[in-house]
């Protein structure tokens, strides 16, 4: 198959149907078992990072590096042009000549598509706001494949924070292409967005609204935790919500053998600690696995063909 | 004699029918009507067989052209445009909501990219069961027409 992703912007996950998807995890999966990558040496990747990030930053730096590329940019807005007033849209016009590709966080929604737009080379969109984060749902995937051997027909739960979280969104509406099941699981204050759920109803994707993870945990293939964040709640009712969705071993008992928790990390308290001795634990393999799926992002990107490493 | 409105025919210009009512006020304003320096009627919540309630717009020596018929079919995805010349309906235009519209409407969403970029704002659109959805093309927001 061609390489669908040659030369082409990763702004949103809904850019991509089902087979460039199913290409990408494939393509990550050889890279992962080391029997093919297409380095990217002599290409240079603009790393723009206009918001805090750690690990997908460093994920993405570590992949450049690792495929012979190198790097420019910058973690930390505060020494651009952008403090100077300088639009994003000339900022992304100036550096795309730079660079081969650029990776681009921001705290505005849409900005990644708006960068592309001003951009002659391939933009990535590393996060933008509340909006999308299509990379970690690429490498969701690709751990969900990786753990249950296929992603359709799963049911899923998500845990925690429906309503404002990026990768859940994100993660939604990429699983629904596999036609998955899905659980939801939060406070009554942070629910599902109607929008998110005219959508699966349009796809045709089955989900339900629960209110703890005991109620559905038999019929569970993959928990999906998500963070908490302290600054949406009221002090009080924080600590009795953040109990409530908290993660416990003895809220496994009747887990199915081959269930896996998911998380996109960092967590705070929403996993207990010693499940992380458990078989059910699998946050910290998902989190190793941005680097063969950002590899395989930025080689299939920056390389038509991929057939011999 | 109490004065009387005048709602009568008119000459040349056209009849924007089968509006929404409340849309017309909208629609006014995006065809910028005050600056119409002709006469203008709205008529606004008037019964309708099929809609219930409509508004309806006469305009007085104005066509529209397609790009504004598209804009216009954004708040009237419904709406019939009578052209009219010498007191006759010479055409009667169906309204078509086009597929995408640019600058007409700013994004709801404030943390949006396009509230702080030089950029025009620009959404997709979809017609569906009557109503318009609007999904912005930077932050993927979906909308209803009026919230816009």
């Amino acid at each position: 198959m061609k390489n669908p992703f040659y030369s082409r912007d990763l702004v949103s996950i809904a850019d991509f149907n089902l087979t460039e998807i199913e290409f990408l995890l494939n393509y990550a999966a050889q890279i992962k078992q080391d029997k093919i990558v297409k380095p990217a040496s002599g290409k240079l990747l603009a790393s723009c990072f206009f918001e805090p990030s750690t690990r997908t930053r460093l994920s993405f730096e570590s992949s450049m590096l690792k495929l012979g590329g190198q790097i420019i940019g910058f973690a930390d807005p505060t020494n651009t042009s952008e403090q100077k007033g300088e639009s994003l849209y000339d900022s992304m016009k100036v550096i795309s000549p730079y660079a081969d590709i650029i990776v681009l966080r921001h705290p505005r929604e849409g900005a990644a598509r708006l960068a592309a737009q001003a951009s002659d080379k391939p933009v990535i969109n590393a996060g933008d706001g509340a909006n999308k984060h299509p990379t970690q749902t690429l490498l969701d995937l690709f751990t969900i494949k990786e753990c249950q051997g296929n992603i359709d027909n799963l049911n899923i739960a998500l845990v925690g924070d429906l309503k404002y979280s990026r990768t859940i969104h994100s993660l939604v509406r990429a699983c629904a292409l596999y036609k998955t099941r899905f659980f939801f699981i939060c406070p009554n204050t942070l629910m599902m967005p109607e929008h998110i759920c005219h959508f699966l109803k349009t796809q045709g994707v089955r989900f339900s609204f629960h209110q703890s993870i005991e109620e559905v945990i038999k019929h569970l293939d993959i928990i999906y935790m998500t963070r908490l964040q302290k600054e949406r709640f009221q002090t009080h009712e924080y600590a009795m919500i953040q109990q409530q969705f908290t993660l416990q071993p003895n809220m496994l008992v009747d887990a199915k053998k081959n269930l896996k928790i998911l998380h996109p990390l960092p967590r705070i308290k929403e996993i207990d600690p010693t499940i992380d001795d458990t078989p059910y634990a699998y946050y910290f393999q998902q989190a190793a696995n941005a680097l063969p799926v950002r590899q395989a992002i930025l080689s299939a990107i920056l390389n038509e063909d991929l057939t011999h490493g | 004699m109490a004065e009387m409105l005048s709602v009568t025919a008119i000459n040349n210009g056209m009849v924007i029918d089968h509006i929404p009512a409340g849309q017309a006020i909208n629609i006014a304003q995006l065809l910028q009507l005050s600056k119409h320096r002709k006469r203008i009627t709205l008529g606004l919540n008037l019964s309708s067989n099929t809609m219930g309630l409509k508004d309806l717009i006469k305009i007085e020596n104005r066509q529209l052209t397609a790009e504004e018929l598209a804009q216009v079919a954004v708040f009237a995805p419904q709406g019939i445009v009578n052209i009219i010349e010498n007191y006759n309906v010479i055409e009667k235009i169906k309204l078509q909501p086009p597929t995408s519209i640019s600058k007409i409407f700013t994004c709801p969403n404030q943390l949006c990219i396009t509230h702080t970029e030089p950029v025009n704002s620009d959404f997709y659109l979809v017609h569906q069961n009557q109503t318009i959805q609007l999904t912005c093309k930077y932050c993927e927001r979906n909308f209803t027409q009026g919230s816009t």
